[in-house]
């Protein structure tokens, strides 16, 4: 086989693996008259045969010439473009050259080559590459000298009203019209006129500013609030150069999934308050990790300088997110280094908390603990805690001797696209790890059994009593010993006997199971705040205190090996295994609406993503 | 790599009993010496030392009239004609120094500030001069034309803090300078 | 010995020793430091002086920066003193004090004066008048070389460790040398008093100057005719001098190009100070050594010294102390010359240091033996015994030059 006959070797869900006969037939005479063509081993798998840069590669029918080039790992520059959003083809940059094969006169049979292609006839003018779907025989120029000059024209259109102040602005580090001046800009301006003045600093909703001469008219947040977001607010006025990005009369840009506009946003147009002029972004550093605010489990990326956290992000994954996240998950990071952050043990003398060490509070913790008989202690967990912490709270009933465990639910208003109603991140993880069909039927009895005198001492982990159980500070105050393992300070930990700050979801480590059954993996961003512990690692100090054994578990790998163990779902499995996009480990039928929306745009042809 | 051998040269009897190199040497130290003992050393004119030596005799004697023009002492930010602080807190001057010396907090500028539209300026700068090497790399990188190398090279203290420059300091050193290129005039 | 000797000798120890050769030590740093400054058109340490602004006064007393020695030595107390973990540490403590103690303990058969005389007691400006002076200073002065080895071994570090080996055998090498270089000295004045040597190089001119006070015995001629294996031996013992000593351009011990600071890189305060001390007393007995040989100790010469030793107030012979004077003004301009040689002559390798103490110098000073032998014992011998011993000094010396000869050159490299 030839070398630059290279098949597509399934690097996406949309193409295959296939390889061509075709020559090795025609070495044999008499098969020429049944030969098969490429054109008709593609066609039988419904794609077609395109040349990219020289390369034969094979898509299916209907990708658009984009797609296709960034699934051969050719990047054509581009801003209007996004693959989860239609196709308007309105700023140019993707302009590539196309050839297609010469249409034969009538009677003559199509020339082809060694191989089965035909000639390709180049067409001597540019066409998008975002709006052009691809066909049988066609080639693709991504390089060359009309294309370069192309692009070289078009960025030039684009910086003329641009008032270049990068220093000042937020995009700048991750702005695509910065990193593509480079490559295709020509490094200085021949436009002496004065520039379009256009509103700066617009304050277009709660979230998101708008500085409208930075922007190219792209429309990526138009298209995203009336595809993606179903709030068409955004809109285009004016013409020509003096076409003006707005916000509908009357209207704010204050939908839930507003930030997302600044995600895409290819330039500095669209910026985020909370972000805004906090830090450059080549400071950050990206750590993938899950969003712990719902079911759904969006997978994010936490961007971090130091041990501070600047800013979360969403990051694809077509299970779960796409590409999106409501503002209310992403925003919400600020209490991990807020006041009402716990940062040492804390232990009750008095009515008055007095910062104690880590092996005091475990061991007074324990002390007490042994105290009081075994069915008058209860645990209550929480549905934020990780697969890891959960086994390990199972484990530490099991070491008190206890069957009082139970989780506290919690539900609020569910979205049409990926804020779930219960905003517990966990719920199907405890199902599995508890072994139980509802983790939360307990917490009644619990609550009724503190009121009544028959539970004597609680174990709080990660929740607030008051707040969100339902339970009053009489009733706390009734027990004769409280633990809380706690982010924040809370009602709850005003009465706790001992107090014990845990990690909040950006510092630990550790795996969540979505609503729709996928297994995904949080990351540790930053490390815990003052002497903060991770999770797991409290119940483990807190159940060595209790048994007086050795320690055995030095890694939470140790705990996620115990588990692939001891249930069934997880079995085989290894943190690491599980991987950045996660994996399905169970059926819950669970569907999360964006992706179901997405689905149905997609199958209908109007993306591509 | 290809190996060069080098030929040792040919020594002849006076050269290999050393003495006549000895003696040179002698000749040629003392000449030094007595020219620095009679206040007339090599190069003591251009270098306007006192003459024992080549060597600036520090508190009384100083370089202050004798600075080249492209002297890098202290860095400092400087104002413009209208008194703007030039820095916008791009940061690049953060992410380029060597020494990581430079640390700065942006800030938005209010908009009851006749420079609102200017959008950004620092609210901290820090440069810490203890870790400052004076290379220079933050002015050059400088898209504001706001930072430059003064001509201060006295930078002492008593304490690490002393020696850490803030905003204030900063712009004292640094005065106003007149003109540079102005991204923020009125026609913008 | 009553107790008045021993007094006498108690002053003469702490006085010699304490007053007047220590105190050279932090001099002759101040000078290598101000020296070596003028010489590359620097300035040098000129600040440090008394700080009388602090007591009240206008100006500070800079005393052209004598007191930095001072200073220097107090920073070097009060410095962290600084054991590592991975030392030896007897030997490591041990080791400074073996340098700096052999170095002080020589100081005691160098005559620095003609005897002094007062209420008609004649005292010697000399702390121990011992009859084997040079052989004493040889069998104290190698003692030196095993605290350099033992720093170097005790410090349990590469550097320190290298520096030691080295300095072992360069010590080993030049004591030979050394030893071998003075024989025709000791011959010519039958002697090895130090005391005696000088008083005969004052009485009859210095070994390489004798220009003065001929007599039937030490006739011009003949003292001319040893000038030639004196001024050998002299060149031999200097340069060995300068070995022993460490001193560049032998100072391959602690060169700090290759060994960071040789054997005294782990040393840290007071410990460190002590080897430094102690290369400084080598270097000012050693100059003290070659004086006393060769340059006529305290003799101010041209036959004024008997006019000094006549000088009196009263009882009190006080001739002495003015040829201290001169001894002292010898001393620091030797001191001067090994200074100058460090900041002009710049340091040999290590092969080529060993060439030069194995193959030129003991070969050279053999042959010096001989021929100083020849010299002296030529008026007592019949001629046809002075030519034969003539011809045989010829041919042994062709002999050895055309042994070292052969042994240079170098086997052709065989490449396959």
């Amino acid at each position: 086989m030839a070398r630059h006959i290279r098949a597509r070797t399934a690097p996406g869900p949309s193409s295959t693996s296939i390889r061509y006969s075709y020559q090795a037939m025609s070495d044999t005479p008499s098969a020429t008259a049944e030969m098969k063509l490429p054109k008709d081993f593609a066609a039988e798998k419904g794609m077609v045969n395109v040349q990219i840069d020289g390369i034969w590669h094979q898509f299916p029918k209907g990708t658009r010439m984009i797609e296709a080039c960034r699934q051969a790992k050719i990047t054509v520059p581009h801003y209007c473009y996004h693959p989860k959003l239609s196709s308007p083809g309105n700023c140019r940059m993707c302009l590539v050259q196309m050839g297609m094969p010469p249409r034969p006169t009538p009677g003559q049979e199509p020339q082809r080559d060694d191989h089965g292609f035909e000639p390709i006839g180049w067409i001597p003018r540019p066409v998008i590459a975002c709006a052009n779907t691809v066909s049988e025989n066609m080639g693709i120029r991504t390089s060359g000298e009309l294309v370069e000059k192309c692009r070289e024209g078009v960025m030039e259109f684009l910086l003329i009203n641009h008032p270049l102040d990068c220093p000042i602005c937020d995009q700048a580090g991750e702005c695509r019209l910065q990193e593509q001046s480079v490559q295709h800009g020509r490094g200085v301006s021949r436009f002496i006129d004065m520039k379009v003045k256009k509103p700066k600093n617009v304050d277009i909703g709660p979230r998101i500013r708008l500085d409208d001469e930075r922007c190219i008219m792209c429309s990526r947040c138009i298209r995203f609030m009336d595809e993606v977001a179903g709030d068409a607010v955004l809109g285009f006025t004016q013409r020509g150069t003096h076409t003006t990005l707005t916000v509908h009369p009357d209207r704010l840009l204050d939908s839930n999934y507003s930030l997302n506009t600044a995600d895409i946003c290819p330039v500095g147009a669209l910026t985020s308050n909370d972000f805004r002029f906090q830090m450059r972004v080549w400071f950050l550093k990206e750590t993938p990790t899950i969003d712990v605010n719902c079911g759904t489990g969006t997978n994010i990326t936490v961007w971090t300088r130091g041990n501070k956290i600047h800013r979360i992000t969403p990051r694809q994954n077509d299970e779960v997110n796409s590409a999106w996240m409501p503002d209310s998950h992403r925003l919400n990071f600020h209490y991990i280094d807020g006041t009402s952050r716990l940062t040492e043990p804390l232990t009750k003398s008095g009515d008055k908390h007095l910062p104690s060490s880590w092996a005091d509070a475990l061991e007074s913790s324990a002390a007490q603990l042994k105290e009081i008989p075994a069915h008058q202690v209860a645990i209550i967990a929480s549905g934020r805690m990780t697969n890891e912490e959960l086994f390990l709270a199972r484990a530490l009933a099991a070491e008190i001797g206890t069957s009082h465990l139970a989780l506290v639910p919690r539900v609020d208003a569910a979205d049409h696209l990926l804020v779930a109603a219960d905003r517990n991140p966990n719920t199907t993880g405890a199902k599995l790890i508890l072994e139980t069909e509802d983790p939360y039927a307990g917490l009644d009895s619990i609550r009724a059994g503190v009121r009544d005198g028959s539970i004597q001492a609680l174990i709080v982990l990660g929740e607030d009593l008051v707040t969100d159980a339902g339970f009053t500070a009489d009733d706390l105050k009734k027990l004769r010993f409280l633990l809380q393992t706690s982010v924040l300070a809370n009602p709850t930990a005003d009465h706790a006997h001992v107090v014990l700050p845990s990690a909040a979801f950006a510092e630990k480590r550790g795996s969540m199971v979505n609503l729709s059954g996928r297994l995904q993996r949080l990351n540790r961003a930053v490390e815990p705040q003052g002497q903060a512990h991770d999770d797991w690692e409290i119940l483990r100090d807190l159940m060595l205190a209790l048994s007086g054994e050795k320690n055995e578990a030095h890694q939470i790998e140790d705990i996620f090996k115990v588990i692939a163990g001891a249930i069934p779902a997880f079995s085989g499995l290894t943190l690491s295994k599980i991987g950045h996009q996660g994996t399905p480990i169970t059926e819950t039928g669970y569907q999360i609406p964006l992706l179901a929306n997405e689905r149905a745009r997609k199958a209908a042809g109007l993306i591509n993503g | 790599m290809a190996v060069v051998k080098l030929q040792r040269p040919k020594l002849n009897f006076g050269e290999k009993i050393y003495f006549g190199a000895l003696i040179k040497g002698f000749i040629l130290t003392m000449t030094h010496a007595v020219k620095s003992l009679l206040g007339k050393s090599v190069g003591a004119e251009t270098l306007a030392s006192s003459g024992l030596g080549v060597t600036m005799q520090f508190p009384e004697q100083r370089w202050d009239d004798h600075l080249p023009e492209y002297y890098r002492g202290a860095p400092a930010l400087v104002t413009d004609e209208q008194g703007r602080e030039r820095c916008v807190s791009c940061q690049l001057c953060e992410f380029i120094c060597p020494p990581k010396a430079i640390k700065i907090t942006p800030s938005e500028i209010p908009s009851d500030d006749p420079w609102a539209k200017v959008e950004k300026r620092p609210l901290e700068f820090d440069i810490d001069m203890t870790r400052c090497i004076y290379c220079g790399m933050c002015e050059e990188v400088c898209p504001e034309q706001a930072i430059y190398l003064r001509k201060d090279y006295l930078i002492t203290g008593l304490k690490r803090a002393d020696m850490v420059h803030n905003k204030k300091r900063l712009y004292e050193i640094g005065g106003t300078r007149v003109g540079l290129v102005n991204k923020w005039n009125e026609l913008k | 010995m009553d107790i008045l000797q021993i007094a006498i000798i108690l002053v003469k120890i702490v006085t010699l020793t304490f007053l007047v050769v220590l105190p050279l030590v932090p001099l002759s740093v101040y000078f290598e430091r101000r020296f070596s400054a003028i010489i590359q058109d620097r300035v040098g340490p000129n600040r440090v002086g008394i700080p009388f602004s602090l007591l009240g006064f206008k100006k500070d007393f800079h005393l052209f920066g004598l007191v930095q020695p001072i200073a220097d030595g107090l920073k070097l107390f009060l410095k962290e003193d600084f054991t590592p973990a991975h030392v030896r540490k007897a030997f490591y403590w041990m080791a400074p004090a073996l340098t700096v103690v052999p170095a002080l303990i020589t100081v005691c058969v160098v005559p620095f004066g003609s005897p002094i005389s007062i209420f008609g007691h004649t005292e010697k400006l000399v702390i121990a008048d011992l009859d084997i002076g040079p052989l004493f200073v040889f069998s104290v002065a190698s003692l030196s070389v095993y605290g350099i080895t033992l720093a170097g071994w005790s410090s349990n570090s590469k550097f320190p460790f290298i520096g030691g080996v080295r300095s072992t055998a360069q010590m080993i090498s030049y004591e030979i040398a050394l030893g071998l270089s003075i024989v025709p000295v000791l011959m010519y004045y039958g002697d090895l008093n130090l005391g005696t040597i000088v008083k005969q190089q004052a009485d009859h001119g210095w070994l390489l100057l004798p220009l003065w006070g001929h007599d039937a015995t030490h006739t011009l001629s003949s003292k001319l005719l040893f000038w030639f294996p004196a001024a050998i031996a002299f060149l031999i013992f200097t340069i060995s001098i300068f070995a022993e000593t460490n001193r560049m351009p032998f100072d391959l011990p602690e060169c700090e190009t290759e060994l960071v600071g040789g054997y005294h890189t782990e040393y840290s305060s007071m410990k460190f100070a002590m080897f430094f001390m102690g290369e400084y007393a080598a270097m000012v007995i050693g100059s003290a050594l070659i004086i006393t040989l060769f340059l006529g100790g305290w003799s101010i010469g041209f036959g004024l010294d008997a006019v000094v030793e006549k000088l009196h107030i009263g009882d009190f012979y006080y001739g002495g102390f003015i040829h201290m004077g001169c001894f002292m003004t010898k001393l620091l301009a030797f001191i001067l010359f090994f200074i100058l040689v460090r900041w002009t002559v710049p340091r040999f390798r290590y092969d080529q240091l060993m060439k030069l103490g194995w193959v030129v110098f003991f070969e050279a000073a053999l042959i010096n033996v001989f021929l100083a032998a020849l010299i002296v014992a030529a008026p007592q011998l019949q001629a046809a015994i002075i030519g034969i011993g003539s011809v045989l000094l010829v041919i042994l010396t062709a002999a050895v030059i055309w042994v070292a000869k052969v042994s240079e050159e170098q086997p052709k490299i065989l490449r396959a």
